[in-house]
């Protein structure tokens, strides 16, 4: 069960407790943080860069990477309140529309950058532009204020607490780290990412996994430009500037190498949560914009400082597990599952 | 001289986790060669390394001219007139062979290069070890492998050198190369010149080197003078054990698995065309540079191919890219195999199953259990040697690498395989656990092709020997009437009657 091996399970806890460290940092700072609100408002928040980065990680783990998803996310979005407000579409009609334009522009990422052979870095840049301009183009330039129609996505439900976009969210995560660990599609992006030329050579045309990467990566944005669109109950053009940044940073938090081949989908998610805990957090003790901005880029750069001391100790720990689960296994012989 | 050592060892230990060197002694005296002889991870290596600063010691003593010597760089120890050859090659293929050469002092005006300085001063170094006629100017990384090694061998000789270590300096070198390799080392001998030879190969150990230290789990076991022990001796007191004979019976080999009709890649592979059969081991024997390794590319897919034509069991297959190779059931496991062959930093069970992993998935789903058998499997089979199957590839030896990438293609089962120096840079026991795999895999019908840089390893090996010179199949020799004579003719016929196509390349 790769899903639950030691080690793994070593660096999400590892992760947790970071995670767990900023609350209670910031609970001791400021006695309203440590509220059930405060988790509610991050919970409602973070759908939007979490599924974004869901793909971001997959992208990175191949050794590539996405420049254009806040973009993506926001052209998406746009086009959401276009459909349902321009054209009077069923809002879901208009999302899988959304979806679909989602799709198509990382397929294009996908063709563009593997068949011509241009290094990923480049062709998003471009689709960075791209996107942008189509959603300005989309919009008329224009924020449309949308309402109700599209808001329910990101409204909680009385009984839970928290909306189906994050729900939406939790599922994507856990089903994109399965997708990572247990599928051959995802032992194929792990091969290629480590090395791509060995991976060619044991008989594995790599070309159809990098492009599939990609065309998730756009449906994801397309996903995130969806519920950003739903959470401001309008179509903003602006909407996802910057975003890519987040996410890479969420992902490289989440201990995902950006030279490929290793990388963990949970981990990013726990990276989003810091990234949004250090927001909100911040925000409740008083800390201004700039400052902000500060500290939240100190923290990426010592998170990746930190991760290789985490690796380390994940390994260290995960090998007396062995160990110990060793000298259980002389004592009693292996059954063959 | 001999009273005075150049170089004196005593009590030298280090571990990582468990030991690699423990209470090592050792000595070199002005003039000679000592080779340093041991299985994979005896701690030769990391000997070497302490020497030259890449690695700190944990405790001993090691007095250079009676002064003590505790690099903490590359650069102190060069400073101190230790220069090390490093195994793994270490040249920067965009630079020019001058600049790799120089790297550390390039001659400079200001923060300007001297360009005319530079190439006269490595045109020289180049001469001293026999490359002359190569443009210093070339990017390295145009160079074979063969010639990069002599590169890193010529920047080791420019450089103000009191000690000098070289290990497995021979490794992708054939062998009028080793002859200019072995001129220079005895010139550097004369000159006083103590010279530290880790190897594996035997005949050049004895060709070149005065004593011999056996090494084994980070102990000195014996030193010898060359002329006072056989090598069986001195590869028992390396394995710790007797290696078991080699059984040389004929086999009965099946009908064509292989053929390969006029194939055309590249400046190397000019039409080369040959057969290989169920059940036989068929050797490819030639000098660096000749096309052995682009051959076995191109029948593999990894490089284009311009014209030719690929049997397998007598029907056409075309063959685009190494996935449609595979298919056909070829298999290659190449020359390099960190960078070609591995997936360094993923686990052996994901190295294991990587070419045959549909079988351990079911629509799309890894089926774990079936990967962590197989891997087991496979570790069983072959010895290698690990912590267990979840180990990081990147940790294991040589030998034990390249058991895993073979162990990759026993679990995708192919007909043809395609061995490119499948024992560079491995150890004498390891070497024999490959060649008893090749063997058995010949046993069981596969049709085994090897390239091999040694000659002796193809002629203990082989059913038939192929010779290729300048692109092209030379020659052909049959068990009896081949010897290392009639081969190695035959590998420079192609360069002697036609010299002029020759320098052109």
């Amino acid at each position: 069960m790769s899903l639950f091996k030691p080690r793994k399970l070593i660096e999400y806890a590892a992760m947790a407790a970071i995670w767990v460290a900023l609350i209670l940092l910031f609970g001791s700072l400021s006695h309203n943080f440590l509220s059930s609100r405060t988790f509610l408002t991050l919970a409602n928040r973070i759908p939007a860069l979490a599924v974004v980065s869901v793909g971001m990680t997959l992208v990175l783990v191949i050794g590539g990477i996405d420049l254009s998803v806040g973009s993506v996310a926001g052209l998406c979005g746009s086009l959401l309140g276009v459909l349902v407000l321009n054209c009077h579409m069923p809002f879901w009609e208009a999302v899988v529309l959304c979806l679909i334009m989602g799709l198509a522009a990382g397929t294009a990422n996908g063709l563009v950058s593997v068949c011509l052979n241009i290094p990923s870095f480049i062709v998003t840049l471009g689709m960075l532009e791209v996107a942008r301009g189509l959603a300005y183009l989309v919009t008329n330039s224009q924020t449309k204020y949308i309402g109700g129609a599209v808001e329910g996505l990101s409204e909680p439900v009385a009984s839970f607490g928290v909306s189906p976009a994050f729900l939406i969210t939790v599922a994507l995560t856990i089903i994109g780290q399965i997708v990572l660990s247990r599928t051959v599609f995802g032992r194929y992006l792990i091969a290629i990412g480590t090395n791509e030329g060995a991976t060619r050579l044991a008989g594995i045309n790599p070309v159809p996994s990098k492009i599939a990467v990609f065309a998730l990566a756009g449906l994801l944005s397309g996903l995130g430009g969806v519920f950003l669109t739903s959470r401001l109950g309008s179509a903003d053009p602006n909407v996802g500037v910057g975003m890519e940044l987040s996410a890479i940073a969420a992902v490289v938090i989440g201990g995902t190498s950006l030279m490929g081949g290793r990388g963990s989908v949970i981990n990013t998610f726990f990276g989003v949560l810091i990234i949004a805990t250090l927001d909100a957090g911040l925000a409740q003790i008083g800390a201004s914009e700039p400052a902000k901005r500060v500290i939240t880029g100190a923290v990426i750069v010592a998170a990746v400082v930190l991760d290789a001391s985490r690796q380390r100790l994940a390994t260290r720990l995960a090998q007396s597990f062995n160990v110990v689960k060793r000298n259980a296994n002389t004592a009693a012989p292996t059954s063959p599952n | 001289m001999a009273d005075a050592p150049l170089l004196e060892v005593t009590g030298l230990e280090k571990s990582y986790n468990v030991p690699v060197l423990s209470d090592f002694n050792f000595d070199l005296l002005p003039g000679e060669v000592h080779a340093l002889v041991g299985s994979n991870g005896a701690g030769k290596s990391t000997f070497a390394r302490i020497l030259c600063g890449l690695t700190q010691r944990d405790r001993g003593d090691i007095r250079l001219n009676g002064r003590h010597h505790n690099p903490g760089s590359k650069r102190d120890a060069e400073h101190a007139g230790v220069i090390m050859v490093l195994q793994e090659l270490n040249v920067i293929p965009t630079l020019s062979i001058a600049e790799n050469i120089f790297l550390n002092r390039l001659p400079r005006n200001g923060g300007f290069i001297r360009y005319n300085n530079l190439h006269a001063q490595a045109a020289k170094a180049l001469a001293r070890a026999g490359l002359e006629g190569v443009d210093p100017a070339t990017p390295a990384g145009l160079l074979g492998v063969g010639h990069q090694q002599l590169v890193e061998i010529a920047g080791a000789l420019s450089q103000d050198c009191r000690l000098l270590i070289l290990d497995e300096p021979t490794a992708a070198l054939s062998d009028p190369e080793i002859d200019k390799l072995f001129e220079n080392v005895r010139r550097l001998q004369s000159e006083g010149v103590g010279i530290i030879y880790v190897s594996h190969r035997m005949d050049e150990i004895r060709r070149i080197a005065n004593r011999i230290t056996v090494l084994r789990d980070g102990r000195r076991v014996a030193t010898h003078k060359v002329g006072d022990v056989t090598s069986t001796e001195l590869v028992r007191e390396m394995a710790g054990h007797d290696l078991p004979e080699r059984k040389q019976s004929a086999r009965a080999t099946g009908p064509v698995a292989l053929r390969v009709n006029n194939l055309k890649a590249g400046p190397r592979v000019r039409g080369v065309t040959f057969e290989a059969r169920h059940g036989e081991i068929l050797g490819i024997a030639g000098l660096i540079g000749s096309g052995r390794t682009e051959t076995l590319r191109a029948i593999f897919g990894a490089d284009p191919k311009e014209s030719g034509e690929i049997l397998i069991d007598g029907k056409a297959v075309r063959i685009r890219n190494p996935k449609d190779a595979v298919q056909a059931g070829i298999a290659l496991i190449p020359e390099d195999r960190k960078q070609h062959g591995l997936l360094l930093s993923q686990s052996i069970r994901v190295n294991t199953t990587l070419s045959s992993i549909s079988n351990h998935a079911s629509a799309g789903w890894l089926n774990a259990d079936a990967e962590s058998q197989t891997a087991t499997a496979q570790c069983q089979q072959l010895n290698t040697r690990c912590h267990n199957i979840e180990q990081v590839v990147g940790e294991l030896s040589g030998g034990n690498q390249q058991k895993v990438v073979i162990a990759r293609w026993l679990a995708r089962d192919c007909d043809v395989m395609l061995f490119d120096e499948p024992t560079r840079g491995i150890d004498v026991a390891a070497k024999d656990t490959i060649y008893e795999l090749l063997r058995g895999l010949a046993a069981k019908g596969k049709a085994v092709v090897v390239v091999s840089s040694e000659l002796v390893e193809l002629m203990a090996l082989c059913d038939r020997i192929i010779v290729m010179s300048d692109g092209r199949i030379a020659a052909e020799f049959l068990p009896g009437n081949w010897s290392q004579e009639t081969i190695t003719k035959a590998a420079f016929s192609s360069y002697l009657t036609e010299s002029e196509g020759a320098t052109a390349l």
